[in-house]
């Protein structure tokens, strides 16, 4: 089994409003797998879809082989984008309530509770309320409530917000090390750098359809523009791109760099290669900086929204 | 994967485990025992103060009536005139004066028969005079006309009519009375019971929205399995809430009666001169008849009834409660659904106390006994009076079918309810959500 989780042609209206459009996804095991698109665009609905709490109009997904049945709740670990937890419980009753909801037996659940409260170096909060703690340790106790149940598929929806960089580090460092440990995660976010540190797979839902899927790596290889980004020393710099501009599409760009060299974004067509560029190049000064432009997934995520 | 136990325990623990729900169940009954005990200590002392009436009778035809009671003396004053009474009885400030004229006939005596007094008197105080004179004066008219009032009390028949129903059981007017109390009290019980617990269910749901843990949980539970968890844990804990208070009120009753030494159904002077105005001889009769009322009660039927109509009728309004807590965000908004919900508990109660008292077995009484958001009430207060097992079954059917229907209803607007945040539905979302 490839796919940990397929959704197929999921539908999904409210009232005269049509929140998913025939929307298919499919989520290789062991992989990270990001959810992405503009605030309104269906994400939440199609993970609430997936985590049986919207039933789809049409349309059926599948875990692990298996269809969506009601058990497979155990096997999911979902930390929700609007979440919170009862105020005036303390949070060491909280866990264990929410982990036996998640059909772990008592003394299991404490057990693990424990091992992750020490992890986490929040072992000391086990009697306090909730109210007492601030929004990011609160954050935290979901994190640990959402995994405690070693599901195989965990979802989390803006998992970051309300962290401080350094927990936030820390949980990007437990997904990494989930995920190591066999587990597959749908991540969605807006936040596009963790997505390009995150995620080995990505779909885009706009407008309630699904217009972009794939691996990353593939995805950004189909948006490249063959584009590279050249810096060449030479004495009269303006002359020196006229010349080039003749004969490639260039344009003046800017990166650093501890030269003072001529900067520019080449683009090729389909029949010049890299090599042909560059053996251009080394004829006509010394070539500092040579890089492919590879878009990143803010551009790719602006661009397919800005197509569609 | 049934979660519904785990649910339940933990509604119930919170709830009772709450600062304010224990404060709540702690001190309510106190403080009601101690606004009793206030009120009763109070009147007590106002009512320990003997009251003098001084009387004038010049008739001389009613003097011997006046007997001094224990709140009540009587000074009957002898050859002065009207003016030196009125002083008499203002200088020794004593409660008043009632003077009586002579005058040749008693229809000319009564138009001038009056009662001076400093305040104005207490309504229990005339009445007593009142009636006092009236049977004595009416003596004396029989007496006129030549009857022997010896042999008019002789000839007086108490008539008490027996009532049997065509199956044999004996009733009485006192088993009405029984009836009428029972009716009442298991009416104005569920009544009181479904608005102050169907209120805690709808904040507690309103808690969960406004904490945003609703998502966290129904990503492991079905809405339907948390809100039928709420519905039960939350009742018993009121039902925790309402035995603590019984046992706590009778104990504070009789501890605060016993040493302060108040009879809180004591005696007053106004019962005494009532019951003075109404001899009544037969007083150790009607404790039996009173016995025999309760007992010709058709208890069986009554418990079981009530558990049923209780649970059932609470149960049906408090998944009511249960949608408009998922379909708002906080408790103000709450207003405008709260209104078609407290109509009808209203209307049952008012229906009970003016219609089924009147005539329990009447169209109106019948019909809304079957009509499933009252009849729980009505029929509760019905079923004293006797009601064929065949319209009981039926209403608790009718009740029960209209509960499913309202759970599946509320469940409908609870599972799309509690993940809209920030919005005040209409009623026409709410029905647009049925179809989500």
């Amino acid at each position: 089994m490839k796919n940990l989780l397929e959704a197929h042609e999921v539908s999904k209206n409210f009232g005269d409003f049509k929140a998913l459009n025939n929307v298919s996804i499919s989520v290789p095991k062991g992989s990270i797998f990001g959810l992405l698109g503009p605030n309104g665009a269906g994400k939440t609905t199609l993970i609430r879809v997936i985590n049986q709490i919207t039933m789809p109009d049409s349309g059926h997904v599948i875990l692990d082989g298996e269809p969506l049945q009601s058990h497979h709740v155990q096997n999911i670990g979902y930390l929700p984008e609007e979440r919170g937890l009862y105020k005036s419980m303390k949070v060491g009753e909280q866990a264990l309530y929410l982990a036996q909801l998640k059909g772990l037996s008592k003394a299991e659940a404490k057990k693990r509770l424990k091992y992750w409260f020490e992890r986490l170096e929040i072992g000391d909060w086990w009697n306090k309320k909730i109210q007492e703690l601030s929004k990011g340790m609160a954050q935290k106790i979901q994190f640990v409530v959402t995994v405690l149940h070693e599901p195989k598929l965990l979802i989390f929806d803006e998992p970051f917000s309300g962290f401080d960089p350094i927990n936030a580090n820390l949980i990007k460092d437990e997904i990494l090390r989930l995920k190591e440990n066999g587990a597959t995660v749908i991540f969605s976010t807006h936040r596009m750098e963790s997505v390009e540190e995150l995620c080995d797979h990505i779909a885009l839902i706009h407008k309630s359809n699904k217009i972009l899927d794939g691996k990353l790596t593939d995805i950004k290889r189909q948006y490249k523009t063959n584009t590279f980004e050249v810096g060449i020393k030479a004495a009269d710099k303006i002359a020196l791109a006229e010349t080039i501009s003749q004969k490639f599409d260039a344009s003046l760009t800017n990166f650093r760099s501890l030269n003072d060299e001529l900067k520019l974004n080449i683009k090729l067509s389909e029949n010049e290669t890299s090599n042909d560029l560059l053996s251009y190049l080394t004829s006509k000064g010394e070539v500092s900086h040579f890089v492919e432009v590879i878009p990143s997934a803010n551009d790719i995520f602006i661009q397919a929204v800005k197509n569609n | 994967m049934n979660h519904l136990p785990l649910i339940i325990k933990r509604e119930y623990l919170t709830k009772v485990k709450n600062k304010s729900f224990i404060i709540m169940t702690i001190l309510s009954p106190i403080i009601m025992i101690v606004l009793i005990a206030v009120v009763a200590y109070l009147s007590q002392l106002n009512n320990n103060k003997t009251r003098t009436i001084s009387i004038l009778d010049e008739s001389e035809l009613v003097t011997d009536i006046f007997q001094n009671g224990e709140h009540t003396k009587y000074n009957i004053l002898n050859n002065v005139s009207l003016a030196d009474a009125k002083t008499i009885v203002e200088e020794a400030e004593t409660y008043g004066l009632l003077y009586i004229p002579k005058q040749d006939s008693i229809d000319a005596l009564v138009k001038h028969i009056k009662f001076y007094s400093k305040e104005t008197p207490s309504l229990s105080v005339i009445s007593s005079l009142e009636s006092k004179l009236e049977n004595r004066l009416r003596d004396v008219k029989l007496q006129e006309q030549g009857i022997d009032l010896d042999k008019l009390t002789a000839s007086r028949t108490n008539v008490n009519i027996a009532q049997e129903s065509f199956i044999g059981e004996k009733t009485s007017k006192l088993d009405s009375y029984f009836k009428l109390g029972f009716g009442l009290a298991a009416g104005y019980l569920l009544f009181m019971f479904i608005i102050i617990y169907g209120n805690m269910i709808m904040r507690s749901i309103i808690e969960e929205k406004t904490s945003r843990i609703i998502e966290i949980i129904i990503s492991s539970v079905k809405p339907i399995q948390l809100m039928l968890g709420k519905i039960i844990g939350t009742s018993l804990a009121g039902i925790t809430q309402f035995v603590i208070w019984l046992i706590i009120g009778s104990i504070l009753m009789t501890v605060v009666s016993a040493v302060l030494g108040i009879d809180l159904m004591q005696q007053t002077p106004q019962n005494e001169m009532l019951q003075q105005a109404m001899e009544n001889p037969e007083a150790a009769v009607e404790i039996q008849n009173a016995m025999a009322a309760f007992y010709n009660l058709p208890i069986g039927n009554l418990i079981i009834a009530f558990i049923l109509f209780f649970i059932g009728g609470y149960l049906l309004y408090s998944s009511l409660y249960a949608a408009i807590g998922a379909a708002v965000d906080n408790e103000t908004d709450t207003q405008q659904f709260m209104l078609p919900i407290i109509m009808p508990l209203v209307l049952a109660v008012y229906i009970g106390i003016f219609t089924v008292i009147e005539d329990p077995h009447g169209t109106v009484s019948t019909i809304f006994s079957f009509i499933p958001f009252t009849s729980p009430v009505v029929m509760l207060m019905r079923i004293p009076f006797g009601v064929p097992i065949w319209q009981q079954v039926l209403s608790f059917l009718l009740l029960v079918g209209t509960f499913m229907l309202t759970v599946w209803f509320a469940a409908k607007i609870y599972r799309v309810g509690i993940l809209m945040y920030g919005k005040k539905p209409s009623y026409k979302e709410l029905i647009k959500w049925i179809k989500y």
